[in-house]
């Protein structure tokens, strides 16, 4: 399979997962969650700071089907994730010792 | 897993803090060796899908669930200090859009979520590659294994910081004992993803895994043995 392809695969699942898949979801709380109320410190949980931006808890704000609120949600944070994190990598990836080379030439030569 | 503001005390969250920045200025310095040209976008994709699959809630027994946290997965595909900064990505995009994980304690979220599933994983990893016999098909396996216990082992670290920290007195024995088991059983999901995702991509392009360059490497060796005079 070529490199592309597999990319493109993995973009789809990706959004696949987020913007259908996630509806599917169980809502139950999750372990740290569910053993804090077992436990007893469930109520020391605040809500974040965020906790009324427009994408909280994953749901869309203003859009009233869930189905659309949590796939949408879901498919602009994939596209927030995929922009700023191969924005990251590519600022930090060690440049082609080739390319280094050619500036190299490039600024003996200027 | 995602710990919200509240559970932990400002003290305890500031140090949490502190240790999430050392371990991202580390990363950013070590990840420089694993990502290039080719490897850069394939790390950003790996984030991505952390993401996605994080949304994935998946049930556990007695109205309880789990979702794969991903530091073994990330670990195993693009290097464990690339791991870092996209499970970190990952979780301040949560934290600062979804409101999913606190504000204050993001540095807790980074450090559980981000740094010891990520060491855990890896480090179960490379333990088994090193004593599995060395084929490219034991690498998801390997990174199943590693999954499997960097789940608990980050629950057993958040007792502890609750231990130190915790803004709530309750029975700690009693949070040990439920955070260990419960997270035990979220790590056989966690397990089964990362196993499923590795073995995919290791059965279609072995060369793009991170975790099987080693293994790789060994195998062209024996094949130009075999070729030569």
């Amino acid at each position: 399979m070529s490199t592309r392809r597999l990319f493109a695969v993995a973009l789809v699942v990706s959004l696949l997962l987020a913007g259908v898949a996630s509806y599917y979801a169980s809502a139950h709380p999750d372990g740290l969650e569910y053993v804090a109320e077992q436990t007893g410190f469930s109520d020391a949980a605040e809500d974040s700071a965020t906790a009324d931006s427009p994408l909280a808890d994953y749901q869309t704000s203003g859009v009233d089907d869930a189905r659309v609120s949590g796939g949408l949600a879901g498919v602009i944070g994939v596209v927030v994730m995929l922009v700023l994190s191969t924005g990251l990598f590519w600022l930090v990836r060690r440049r082609e010792p080739r390319d280094a080379d050619a500036d190299q030439r490039a600024q003996s030569e200027a | 897993m995602h710990v919200p503001d509240g559970f932990l005390d400002a003290p305890t969250s500031a140090a949490t803090g502190v240790v999430a920045v050392a371990a991202v200025a580390l990363s950013l310095r070590g990840a420089r060796r694993e990502l290039d040209d080719r490897t850069a976008p394939r790390a950003g994709l790996v984030a991505t899908f952390v993401f996605a699959a994080q949304m994935i809630n998946f049930p556990v027994g007695a109205g309880t669930s789990g979702h794969l946290m991903g530091g073994a997965l990330a670990a195993v595909l693009v290097g464990p200090w690339t791991a870092v900064l996209c499970l970190s990505v990952v979780l301040v995009v949560q934290a600062l859009l979804m409101a999913d994980g606190g504000i204050t304690a993001l540095g807790t979220n980074i450090t559980l979520i981000g740094i010891v599933t990520v060491a855990v994983g890896w480090a179960v990893f490379v333990l088994l590659r090193r004593v599995l016999p060395k084929r490219v098909s034991m690498v998801a396996p390997a990174a199943a294994v590693g999954a499997l216990v960097s789940v608990p082992a980050a629950a057993l670290v958040f007792t502890l910081l609750f231990s130190v920290g915790g803004n709530v007195s309750v029975d700690l024995g009693a949070v040990m004992t439920a955070m260990l088991g419960w997270h035990t059983a979220i790590g056989i999901g966690e397990a089964l993803i990362t196993g499923l995702v590795v073995g995919s991509v290791v059965a279609t392009r072995p060369d793009l895994v991170h975790g099987a360059r080693p293994l790789l490497e060994e195998r062209e060796l024996e094949l130009r043995t075999g070729v030569g005079p």
